[in-house]
Parts: structure tokens; sequence; C-alpha cells
């Protein structure tokens, strides 16, 4: 691989890097500044890890002050500035580049509060997702937004990603689920934006930094919603003979009302696959696998269940496994939780995320289907139904140069083909490197150029994560 | 007044690039049933999306529906409910505050904002807002956003849009997520309570699993005699008889509760949604949105200040409708003072246009905030053609 273009270096700012250093030496403490080769290594990429580029230098600052500083600084010498979370960006959002300082928010992971009288916890950027739900498991509460990375992704990366897991058909991704954040911006200045009340004052400039992808600013803190955990919650497979009866299933369910907390999809490929690994008990004689999650007391989740069993057996449904015991839930979730892991094991994939309208669900297996057998090779789906987000993932040998820009190919063609059906290039996964090159397929120039000046408003001169989301040409800056 | 009404977006643009090049200002307008909302404008001519109207897309399999910007939300509301669905933030209708004719539009909802009691559990209108069409001020359609819930492609515009109450631009198609509609809903009544107590009892319920979508504190003498705490639960008819029993259970050290079905208690709803109990007053008419549990102590302080002022909260405290008499400044100064120590926002949602046009409508930014807004102003509507002053002095 490694078509996705990358800026020719800096040249200036590469001949200055011992000067650049020295002066972020002043900014932060010795152990927050991070310069040796082999030190720098992990961050030269992130999970996109086909591609990489070392870093002038990493700084992995303690406060929002010492961030502020670190920007201000960069701004004045011109440096590109490379916001991290923890690095598991699957569309290389926050791989370097040469003449760039990497500003990591990992040692900033405090909880700072949690109000459950007014249901919202105020955490450091570092915190991992899981670690807020963590804090607030035992009063019974929790952090909606899930990602299958929750372990060790950070809240500051979600942000930046505005992520989303199989909980957000119910509960909505990242920015309905944040009330707040402090934002450093370019010029070193700390902004508030909203609270820990609803629907921030003027602009809603918490919507918009949300899923920006470290182009606006670092966010350093965030006051988050936290939710009372349901009285109980029971994940049920249901295996289908085919992809279509599985993909009508999910409209009928949705059509008659139900909304289940979660509606995951899982592919003949993708059982296979999640089965050998994670033994979960997944039909292996199915040809689709719908794993349904419903929420309530037992009479609530036994009367939610009747009635999808009931629309399930009207599509044809031929295995209903409910889960009866906490291992039994877990297992099933361990699956599908695992579906990257496992396939991992089996073969190299690329994990690509593009939305489509539900209803386009048939055409869309089939077409994906076509297009990477057109490539020589094999694709596995697991997918949150319920919304249309896809997660194809594109089977090859890495070691062959020639499958694996075949694999990168029919991974664009596939998210063209997501936006020809009125879908978008990505639903939780971000733009990053991966898809920047895409973005003239769902965006015609006027609208990029809008995009861009918002964008220019916030950092004129293009210098933080100044390779992802836009296209390298026509960048606007008023 | 000039008024343009274009039926195409074509048209649209070409208004606005009739007017851009001598920066002539612009009034947008949909149904005209909420033009009290913000700092008064003055426009030369104006942009209705009245000729801009339909449903372009629904599908309720997907939980989707877009339509052009001047369709009638009461159009809206109504095709979703022959496939039994909702739009899931309950939007507020003006029409009783203001005492405005004419119908509200699906597009002045989305560029205001306009979300009820169920914003508290289903998230506010800008969490529903999926996708946006918009003319920005150089002529250029723009779209952001698209027909899938899951989208993060680019800068989220369909954001910024929501909210900026025609300042960035005039939206000419909105697509909004939808909901089923519930199959029963049920509302538990405590009558009595204090404000303290009525919202420590909606903190409570709120964190816990039975997952109350409404939650309001009517004080005495705004619907009756009585103080009113109130929970309203949606589901299917079920989970519902066990959630309200489950609740008065819970919330057993504040008495038994009325359980209450059908229109007493919908028009109920109906009326703190639209704050109708300050309808036709005269009195000035504020909106504060705060943390939950710091409700009780603003509307105190606010009290000491203004003894005249009369107040209820819903979103389980955090949203404070406020009225008050409507000279001088209307409160400003008090309520501003009250509200800073505990965080939060204020917006005078009425009173007569100079009193709106002297004080601050909107919450005052800070520094830094205000001048990312005026950035943001510039980059969407760089003549500063669009409802010139609206929100903020220049925006």
């Amino acid at each position: 691989m490694g078509a996705i273009a990358f800026p020719m270096p800096d040249a200036g700012v590469l001949a200055r890097r011992e000067a650049i250093i020295a002066g972020l030496s002043q900014l932060v403490a010795p152990n927050a500044l991070i310069t040796g080769e082999d030190e720098r290594r992990p961050y030269e990429t992130d999970a996109l890890s086909a591609y990489r580029r070392m870093p002038l230098a990493v700084v992995l600052p303690s406060t929002t002050q010492e961030v502020a500083a670190v920007l201000r600084y960069c701004r004045q010498e011109g440096v590109p500035v490379v916001p991290r979370g923890s690095g598991t960006s699957l569309s290389g959002g926050a791989i370097p580049q040469e003449d760039a300082v990497v500003v990591g928010v990992s040692k900033m992971s405090r909880i700072l509060s949690i109000d459950y009288a007014n249901r919202v916890a105020r955490v450091e950027a570092g915190v991992t997702n899981l670690a807020v739900t963590g804090a607030v498991s035992a009063e019974g509460f929790f952090y909606a937004p899930d990602p299958s990375s929750q372990l060790a992704c950070s809240i500051g990366g979600n942000i930046g990603m505005n992520s989303g897991g199989p909980h957000c058909l119910k509960y909505g991704v990242t920015t309905n689920n944040v009330l707040g954040v402090t934002l450093v911006t370019l010029e070193g200045e700390i902004v508030e934006i909203g609270g820990s009340h609803l629907d921030s004052a003027g602009y809603d400039l918490l919507g918009l930094i949300i899923g920006s992808e470290g182009q606006l600013g670092i966010v350093t803190e965030a006051s988050v919603r936290i939710l009372r955990a349901a009285e109980g919650a029971r994940p049920v497979m249901f295996g289908f003979p085919t992809s279509e009866q599985a993909g009508a299933a999910v409209a009928a369910i949705i059509g008659a009302g139900i909304i289940p907390v979660a509606m995951e999809f899982m592919d003949k490929q993708a059982i296979d696959i999640c089965e050998a690994f994670a033994k979960a008990g997944y039909p292996m004689d199915c040809g689709a696998l719908l794993i349904i999650e419903v929420e309530g007391s037992d009479e609530e989740m036994d009367a939610g269940l009747a009635r999808i069993v009931a629309i399930a057996r009207e599509h044809g449904v031929t295995t209903v496994k409910e889960s009866r015991s906490a291992m039994e839930a877990a297992a099933i979730w361990k699956g599908r939780k695992s579906a990257f892991g496992a396939t991992g094991r089996v073969a190299d994939y690329i994990c690509m995320d593009g939305t489509i309208p539900t209803g386009q669900l048939p055409h869309v297996l089939r077409r994906m289907d076509e297009i990477v057998k057109s490539y020589g090779l094999r694709v596995a789906n697991v997918f949150h139904a319920g919304d249309g987000n896809l997660h194809p993932l594109v089977l090859y040998n890495c070691n062959d140069p020639v499958e694996a820009q075949k694999a990168e190919d029919a991974g664009m063609d596939i998210l063209k083909l997501c936006v020809e059906v009125g879908g978008c290039l990505t639903g939780e996964h971000g733009v990053g490197i991966e898809k920047r090159d895409l973005m003239n397929v769902q965006f015609n120039p006027e609208d990029l150029a809008q995009q861009m000046r918002v964008r220019a408003v916030f950092d004129p001169a293009w210098l933080l994560n100044p390779a992802k989301v836009f296209p390298l040409e026509g960048r606007v800056v008023a | 007044m000039i008024v343009h009404t274009p039926t195409t977006e074509a048209q649209a643009c070409a208004v606005v690039k009739s007017v851009v090049d001598s920066a002539t200002p612009l009034a947008l307008c949909g149904g005209g049933t909420r033009a009290g909302l913000g700092r008064p404008v003055q426009a030369a001519s104006t942009l209705s999306s009245a000729g801009l109207t339909g449903i372009t897309l629904y599908e309720p399999a997907e939980m989707v529906i877009a339509a052009r910007a001047g369709t009638p939300l009461a159009l809206v509301q109504e095709t979703l409910a022959a496939h039994g669905q909702i739009l899931p933030f309950e939007p507020m209708d003006h029409r009783a505050l203001y005492g405005s004719e004419g119908e509200p539009t699906i597009g002045a909802v989305a560029a205001c904002n306009i979300s009820g009691p169920r914003r508290i559990n289903a998230g506010a209108a800008r969490d529903s807002l999926i996708g946006v069409r918009l003319v920005n001020g150089r002529g250029e359609m723009i779209k952001s956003g698209g027909r899938v819930m899951k989208n993060v492609t680019g800068l989220d515009l369909v954001k910024l849009m929501s909210g900026s109450h025609g300042t960035l631009g005039f939206l000419t198609e909105v697509t909004f997520r939808v909901l089923p509609r519930p199959e029963r809903i049920v509302t538990l009544q405590w009558r009595g309570l204090s404000s303290d107590e009525g919202v420590a009892l909606l903190s409570k319920a709120l964190g816990s699993p039975f997952e109350p979508m409404a939650a309001a504190h009517l004080p005495a003498g705004l619907a009756g005699e009585a103080a009113l705490t109130l929970l309203r639960l949606e589901n299917f008819a079920d989970p519902i008889a066990y959630r309200a029993g489950e609740l008065a259970a819970l919330l057993g050290a504040y008495g038994v509760p009325d359980r209450l079905e059908g229109a007493g208690p919908d028009a109920l709803w109906r009326d703190i949604r639209d704050a109708a109990f300050f309808a036709d007053t005269g009195e000035a008419v504020w909106r504060l949105s705060l943390a939950p549990t710091n409700g009780p102590k603003a509307t105190a302080a606010i009290a000491r200040a203004l003894p005249a002022a009369r107040s209820f909260h819903d979103w389980g405290g955090g949203l404070v409708w406020l009225a008050v008499p409507a000279d001088g400044d209307a409160g400003a100064a008090a309520i501003r003072a009250a509200l800073r120590p505990l965080g939060g926002h204020a917006t005078l949602v009425r009173a007569p246009d100079a009193v709106r046009a002297a004080a601050d409508v909107f919450q005052p930014l800070s520094g830094p905030l205000m001048r990312l807004t005026a950035g943001i102003k510039t980059s969407f509507d760089p003549a500063g053609i669009f409802e010139p002053g609206r929100m903020y002095a220049g925006i």
C-alpha cells in the first residue's frame, strides 16, 4: 500500500528541529517531551498501520495550560501539530508527518468530578472510554457511546472522531452525549464551550468541534452525560438463511415501533471467523446472524423479545438463541466485539466504515461481494444493522503488494457505492487520511470550500492535523 | 417591504446573489410564528421559504424524513403519525407566547433548534437533525450531513445551522431522524411539593432505570392551586405499568402520585412545552438552561431581586421558564447575575422590540467564543446580509 499522499515536509521546520525541541523543553516537564528515535517510534502510526511517518517530536502534556503553551509555541514557529488520543484511529487520524509535533493527551487521564444528581461527569481527555463507565458503574450509571476499542480509546479521541458503537442505535453517538468541552485553540487560548447544562449558548460550537478530527483545536477536558443503566440487558442471536431475510427483519422490527438497544449483523464469512475465535455458540448453518439486544426488567425483556421473535419468524429465522446468564450474554458480545481481532488471525484485512440507508442493504451486500470478488479477494461483513453503518473487512495478504493495493482499491469502491446509494463515507471512524481523497465523491467544491472556510476560522495557517479530512489540493483559507 | 418567495433552490441562490454585492440586509422567514425570537432585525427585504414546501423523502423503516424548509410542521407530524412515528424532540409551538398566527415550518424548527419536554431524554432538535441543504451568503447551495443517522464525514455544519436563527444561511431542505410513537403514555403527578423537593424528585427519577421521557415541576398557582410535579412515561403498555409502579415505590417519600392518561395530561404537557401559562400576560419571558439541581437555586436568587417573577421548571429542573415585568431591561441584569455563579445561559424569549434591541437577548459570550462566532458568521455570510444582529451585534 502507500497510495495515499502525504504533503512534503517543510524543510525549514526540519532544519530547525533542534531549536524547536529546545523551545518545547522550556514549556513542559522533561519526561513530557519525547525526541529519541526509538521513543518516537510508537507514535509514527495509529491503527491504520499501513501508513507511518516519524514525527519531529512528541509532547505529552499534563495540564490544559501546558497544551496551550505548546500550541502557542508551535503556531509562532509555524510547526504543524497532530493531536493524539490513544492512537486507535482506524482512518489514520493520528498519523503524524515528519515536520509535525504530536501532542498526546494520554497523561491527562483523571476523572475530575461525578455529579449523579445532574447526570454528568467531568473528565480529562486522556481518560479511556471504558474508564468513564468504570468510574460510575457502582452507582448503576454508564457512558453510552461504546466503540469496539473502548478499552483503549480516549474520550478526547472519541470527541475528535464523534465515535459510536453498537448501542448508539438507542443512545446516540458522541455528539449526543457531550455537554461541554475545554478547547485549546491554536492561538493557545483556553475556551470553555457548553457546561453541565443542555444546549450551549450561541452557535452550536460543541457540535462543530465534535467530529472535527483535531483540526479546530485540542480538547483537554469534557463534561459527558452519564445515564442510569437499565435493570437488565439481554442479547439474543437470530440466525437467518440469507442476508436478505435478516435485512428485511431489521426493517420490519423498526417498522413495528421497536428500537432495540443494539442490532448487529454478521454475514457467513464473519460468523465462521468469529465463532472459531470466540466459541460464542453462533449457529454455523446460517447465511446471516443478527445480535439484537433488549433492555429493561425481566418481564419487559420477555415482552419485547416476544414481539421481535414473532417478526423474525415471519422472515424465516431458523435459529433463536437467548442468553440466559451473564456469561452467555458476554460470549455473544465477545464474538461480535472481537470480530476485528479474530479476522486478523485468519488474514490481513482493511476495515471499511461506510453508512447506507438500511433499505439499500440487500443491494449493497450483493454489490460489495461483486466488487471484492472482481479484485480476486474475499470480504467479511460485521455491522450495525439498525443504523446502516457497515464494516466490511476486505481480506488480503499484506506481504503481497499487488494484493494490498487491490484491497485498498476495493475498499474505496465500496465507499463510493455507499455514497451512490445515498449514504456517506464514514459512520464512526472519521475521514482521517484514509478517505480524504474521496471527499470529492460525497461533496461538491462549494460544500468542501464552506467546510474549509469554517476550519480556517480556527486555523488559518492549516497547522492543526493538516493533511487530514480535506484533499491536499484546493485548500481554502478565507 | 419586498418579499422574495423562491420556489426552487436555484431561485433562492439568485435572490441572495442579487443582494450580496450591495450588502443589502435580508430577513429570513418561514411561517412567521417565531419572529419575536432574538433581537429585532432591520432588513430591506425578506426571503421566505413559503414557496419551498413538500416532503421529499420519507422512509419509515429507516426512521428518516426530509422536507423542504417551508413545509408546515403540522404536515410533517401528520405524515409521521400516519405511520406511527413522531419527531423525537417534541417541538415547542411559539404561537401561544407571541400571539402570532400562521403555520410553524419544519425549517424554522431546525434553524432555531426548537425542542420541548422530551428533550431531556430524546435529545434536542439538533440531535435529530441529520442533514441540511442551505444557501450561504455567497448565493451558493451547500449541503451537509445526509439521510443516515451515523455520519462523521467532514465538519458537522448541520449542528452549526441548528440554532443559528438564520444568521448563517437560508435553509432549503432539512432531514430529521424520527422515532416510533409510543403505544401508551402515562403521567405520574405529585401535588404540593416545594420546588426544591420537586426537582429532587425529578433528579431521582431521571437517575433511575425507568426512563422518564419528560420531567417538570410547576409551582402553586400556575396550573391550579397546588404545585404539581410531573413525570411522563412512554412505551409499550406493559413496561409502562411496571415502570409507573416502580417509580411510585422509589419516590414513596414524596407521597402517592396520581396516574393520569388522556386529554387532560396531554394538554398540561402542551402548556408546559409552549410556556402557555405566560400567554397574554404582557410579561417578559425568559428561558434559562442550567444544571437541573441549580434550577431552584436560580429561581430563588431571581425572586429575591425580582419579587414579581413567576417561573416553572422543565427538563428535570434544568430548563427554567421565567416571566418578569417587561419594563426596564426586563430583568436582564438580575437574571444574568443570578446565573453567574451557577453556570448555564439565559435567553430573553419575549419582550417589546425596544427592550430586545437594547438588552442581550442571547447569553453574552466570552471574548474567545465571540471571536470564533464572528469568524464563523463571516465564513458563511461575508457580506453580513442574513438576519443582521438577530443573535448578537454583528451576528
